[in-house]
């Protein structure tokens, strides 16, 4: 295995995070939808609240992202 | 084959160099003005007959104030009066750049990490100074959140610092990177489409079309989220927890 395949696996191995990001989203979204089902009227709120976490959670999925380009194109 | 990630390349589409500065009008930056046109459009041609019940063309740059004049009041309250005039701009060129991105042949200006880095660079900016201008040395404390037993600050001062700091990264990246996923598998599966044939092609060809209308959420919805964003980094500036 020559750097630049070690660099790639490295690249690959940092997304490994968008796991747990895509049960946080998953959690949220399904949390959200039975909230709405059972209380229509506060939709609106419940929606601002919701982007907001949603915004949060995909945080560390850019994280992630952002450490394997660092690795392909920086290190 | 093409390469998908060729929509994204900056060209020059009329050249101005001054010895070593390069000044060219890029596809970018064709984009973006194309993208101040459009607001323009909306904002002043279709709302300049300001009639009192507004007609139908009228509506539109109602609905687009309304929905951020309502936002900006709920997450500032009435101090949000100052900076309605930043989201509003900065929700309309997210919105145009991403809605505009979508037409066939466009160039997306919001999937360059340049230019999504210097809008939020401004919100950033804007925040900390308006921080220190309303607070003054007091604007510190939102490092350091009251009420907290004292070893938690130890912990607590550094993580704050750090969120802090990674917040024009993380509102940069997210925009520019669902921009740039999005648009690179709408043009991996157009490809497949090419290269499976006219009959099963088919298939690519519909999920593309469904990608499309989903891309269009998406747009709306990160040009909503980068608002929001920026109303909640406001809101530090206005009242401090």
């Amino acid at each position: 295995m020559d750097v630049e395949m070690i660099k790639l696996l490295a690249a690959a191995i940092a997304l490994i995070p968008l796991f747990g990001v895509g049960l946080g989203l998953g959690k949220l979204f399904s949390s959200f939808i039975e909230t709405v089902g059972r209380n229509p009227g506060a939709k609106q709120d419940i929606f601002q609240v919701g982007m907001i976490g949603a915004a949060m959670t995909e945080a560390i999925g850019i994280f992630a992202l952002a450490v394997a380009l660092i690795l392909i194109f920086v290190a | 084959m093409a390469d998908p990630l060729k929509q994204f390349a900056v060209k020059p589409v009329i050249p101005i160099e001054f010895g070593t500065l390069n000044l060219s009008l890029t596809n970018s930056s064709l984009w973006m003005l194309v993208c101040v046109f459009v607001a323009v459009l909306i904002m002043l041609g279709m709302a300049r007959r300001r009639a009192l019940v507004p007609c139908r063309t009228q509506n539109v740059p109602e609905i687009f104030y309304e929905f951020i004049h309502a936002m900006v009041k709920d997450t500032l309250g009435h101090h949000g009066r100052t900076y309605m005039p930043l989201v509003f701009s900065l929700f309309m060129i997210v919105l145009i750049g991403n809605i505009l991105g979508m037409i066939p042949f466009g160039f997306t200006i919001t999937s360059h990490i340049v230019v999504t880095g210097a809008l939020s660079m401004l919100v950033i900016g804007v925040v900390t100074v308006m921080g220190f201008v309303n607070h003054g040395l007091k604007f510190l404390r939102l490092f350091a959140p009251k009420g907290l037993p004292l070893p938690i600050y130890i912990i607590i001062i550094p993580v704050e610092i750090v969120s802090y700091m990674s917040r024009p990264f993380t509102l940069a990246l997210r925009l520019a990177a669902n921009m740039t996923a999005g648009h690179t598998m709408l043009k991996v599966f157009a490809i497949f489409s090419i290269q499976a044939g006219v009959l099963a092609g088919l298939g690519p060809m519909l999920f593309n079309a469904a990608m499309v209308s989903f891309e269009i959420l998406v747009a709306v919805l990160q040009a909503y989220i980068f608002t929001i964003l920026t109303c909640m980094y406001l809101k530090d500036a206005v009242e401090l927890h």
